[in-house]
């Protein structure tokens, strides 16, 4: 699923100010401009098979009434393997310690609801905005060094957010966790067995991010993060303000990760240590690369995969099901270069390949 | 021009493969989600949600034992119904799947009873989901007080922290220590120990002459110890979790001669749990503890009990948390048969647990029909050498005790 474009990846004649790769690409500046700017808002259409994907997330409402918590679970999830995706998949910033900013969400929606706040919606933005700040004043230290000194330092920072929360017993319930109450979403819908609002909140609050991620992404900023990954030293040498680009998009996925933990908390009316655990980092990053990178949706999908597969092996066998999930992740990585987007786009192409050539 | 036809094709190949992918994908997601199955008959469904994997994958493990123990003594079915189990595992401490696991056994399992929970948060999150449900939830282990305050449907037949610690303070008090130092892990239920031994260490007229708490991992207990020492208190009361933590602990207070210094060490059971006792081989020997239940117990329903575990797991000795279990499913047995098998309203089966009796292997046993919490013995135990093996002897009770954090 490489799609970046010519125009940072390779092309002299790019823009070189900032401006330029900021806001709108000037099309006299590039070559065949006019391409350019419609291959952007092509690539900015949605196409029908994403159409497909969001519909069907909302039939899933109907078609399983019983497995709504598990569905938002993986929605909560995927949208938050989609904040890492922003990061490690677009930017090409390692992390191992992305569940600080889930934590501090899940935190944040706990703590205001224990003192006496219980409506959801602001709760979550409140979440959001916590998290980024944190986001925001920990982006400077990623600024400096290589990857290496990057997972330190994220992972560092998330063990110390841990011992935070687990010391602080009377105020976060430390290893007990915190149990909260919620008001109804928009004074209406209560929080119900069957997990029924809590899923289309989760769904609709996902979608709203994902629209504006989705867009993020497709634009020339999207294109100049994938150019910073891809040739650090060239996207400086075009003029693309890397540093900025970096505190910018950590922060505005630590805003994201802070509202899917703070939706988890909500919709399980529970938040304890684990959302900040260092399994939680791990897995995620196991999810994305399953599912596969800088594809907006290998989050999702991997979330999905992931944790289905975790779900149906341990109903199987609840004691020795880590075995299998080991054997699948190992197959995963070794044969699915890419993620099973990744895997599954291949295939397609070998299927287009093989008609092409009976053709003729 | 023709720059940008190949970039078309370009396009539509990623437009096409796409869609496929995607298709694909979405197929293989609901193909795993639809293959779920339940099936009603003349059976009592009780789901286990524990902790089968993962660090805590003990609980798990002995919970389960309990469990069988029990019913390969008293057959798996009850006043005319079959039992059948749903294990389910949370992977250690994750409330949120705890909680979801709890919401699929009820909603599509149909289970009638609930029962395990190994640890607090796992207990906690499924608070809401017994009471809207109104189904009962009997837990097997965690030990936090406040966990059956929070829904009318939980019931305990494990212990909690406090009723067991509580006793120890008493214990020291009349025998003569007047001034103890604390050191407990830095966690929650370190915290809670901590707390409910100063509550009624000082109530008594004793005095915790300093306190302090430890990081739960790779612990040089050595420089605490000495700051134990140099205070020259009369005994150190000390919870940690078993296993490494507490032979760290203890090899210290030999190291630092402190028994030659004249303070005892005093601790409760969870520290030195019947399963580990093996490993720890004589380090453990002359430790007063207090705590509800000892493989050593000495009653006919105990014998039985550690013959028949041996038969389920012989390699481990079996520890309060198999007892807990075990005792779970006799509550479940004993309150089938007061219904005649008809256990599915929630209510009357919460009627039948509060106030029942059990003879259990740890002892007489009852849940508090005001609480819902258990009322039991705690036994004064001092770690000696039998046959071979170091055991927690018994050699004093503290009768009927109820949960003093409420």
């Amino acid at each position: 699923m490489n799609d970046s474009h010519p125009a940072v990846a390779a092309s002299p004649e790019a823009p070189a100010t900032t401006e330029n790769i900021m806001g709108t690409i000037r099309c006299e500046n590039v070559l065949t401009g006019t391409s350019h700017l419609a291959f952007l808002q092509s690539r900015d259409r949605w196409k029908p098979a994403e159409m497909i994907f969001w519909a069907s997330l909302v039939s899933v409402f109907f078609v399983f009434p019983t497995n709504l918590v598990f569905a938002s679970q993986i929605l909560i999830t995927g949208l938050f393997a989609l904040s890492l995706d922003l990061i490690l998949g677009y930017a090409g910033i390692v992390t191992l310690g992305h569940a600080a900013f889930f934590g501090l969400g899940a935190y944040t929606a706990g703590l205001l609801a224990k003192y006496g706040w219980h409506e959801p919606l602001t709760g979550l933005i409140a979440a959001g905005l916590v998290a980024g700040i944190v986001g925001y004043l920990t982006s400077f230290f990623l600024l400096r060094g290589s990857d290496l000194t990057r997972l330190m330092i994220t992972l560092g920072i998330c063990l110390l957010l841990y011992e935070v929360a687990n010391s602080a017993t009377a105020f976060t319930g430390g290893v007990d966790g915190l149990g909260v109450e919620m008001d109804k979403l928009f004074n209406l819908f209560t929080f119900d067995l069957y997990g029924k609002t809590s899923y289309l909140y989760v769904l609709g609050v996902t979608f709203l991010l994902f629209a504006v991620t989705r867009s993020m992404m497709h634009s020339p900023y999207g294109l100049a993060l994938r150019s910073f990954r891809d040739n650090p030293t060239r996207a400086l040498a075009i003029g693309i303000p890397v540093n900025a680009a970096l505190t910018n998009i950590y922060t505005y996925a630590a805003v994201i990760a802070g509202i899917a933990g703070a939706l988890l908390t909500q919709s399980t009316q529970f938040v304890s240590l684990d959302v900040l655990s260092f399994q939680r980092s791990a897995d995620l990053l196991i999810m994305l690369i399953i599912g596969g990178t800088a594809t907006m949706y290998g989050g999702f999908v991997g979330a999905a995969v992931f944790l289905l597969a975790q779900d149906r092996l341990a109903n199987i066998n609840p004691q020795y099901w880590h075995f299998w999930l080991g054997v699948l992740l190992i197959v995963m990585t070794l044969y699915l270069r890419g993620g099973i987007l990744g895997g599954l786009g291949r295939l397609t192409d070998l299927i287009a390949r093989w008609r092409n050539k009976e053709r003729t | 021009m023709a720059h940008k036809a190949a970039e078309s094709v370009v396009r539509m190949r990623i437009m096409c493969r796409n869609t496929v992918g995607f298709l694909l994908v979405l197929c293989g997601v609901f193909a795993m989600a639809a293959g779920q199955a339940s099936a009603a008959g003349n059976t009592i469904k009780v789901g286990i949600i524990a902790e089968m994997t993962g660090t805590f994958a003990d609980h798990g493990k002995e919970m389960m034992n309990g469990i069988k123990t029990y019913m390969m003594q008293h057959g798996d079915s009850v006043a005319g119904k079959k039992i059948e189990l749903i294990v389910k595992d949370t992977g250690g401490p994750n409330p949120d799947v705890a909680k979801r696991l709890a919401q699929e056994l009820i909603v599509k399992d149909k289970v009638d009873i609930l029962a395990g929970f190994g640890l607090t948060p796992n207990a906690l999150a499924v608070a809401p989901i017994a009471t809207e449900a109104k189904k009962p939830v009997i837990i097997l282990n965690a030990a936090t007080s406040i966990i059956t305050t929070k829904s009318p449907y939980i019931a305990r037949v494990s212990f909690t922290l406090a009723q067991v610690t509580a006793p120890m303070a008493e214990w020291a008090y009349k025998h003569g220590i007047r001034k103890v130092y604390t050191v407990v892990g830095d966690y929650g239920p370190g915290h809670d120990s901590e707390a409910a031994f100063k509550k009624a260490f000082t109530k008594l007229g004793g005095q915790v002459v300093g306190d302090l708490r430890v990081p739960m991992k790779n612990v040089e207990f050595g420089p605490y110890m000495q700051r134990v020492k140099d205070a020259k208190p009369e005994a150190v009361f000390v919870f940690v979790t078993s296993g490494e933590l507490g032979i760290g602990i203890m090899k210290a207070y030999n190291e630092r001669g402190m028994k030659q210094a004249g303070i005892k060490l005093i601790t409760t059971g969870d520290v030195f749990d019947d399963a580990v006792m093996d490993a720890l081989g004589d380090t453990p020997l002359g430790v007063i503890s207090t705590h509800h239940y000892s493989a050593d117990h000495k009653s006919p329903e105990n014998a039985k009990f550690v013959a028949d575990y041996k038969k389920v797991d012989s390699k481990l000795r079996p520890n309060f948390k198999a007892v807990h279990a075990y005792d779970g499913m006799a509550a479940i047995y004993a309150v089938a048969k007061q219904l005649k098998g008809d256990v599915s309203n929630g209510d009357k089966v919460m009627q039948a647990l509060k106030g029942l009796k059990l003879n259990s292997p740890r002892g007489p046993i009852q849940i508090d029909p005001e609480t819902r919490d258990i009322v039991q013995n705690v036994y004064v135990r001092e770690a000696k050498k039998v046959g071979g093996k170091v055991y927690n002897v018994e050699f004093d009770t503290f009768n009927a005790v109820k949960d003093p954090g409420k």
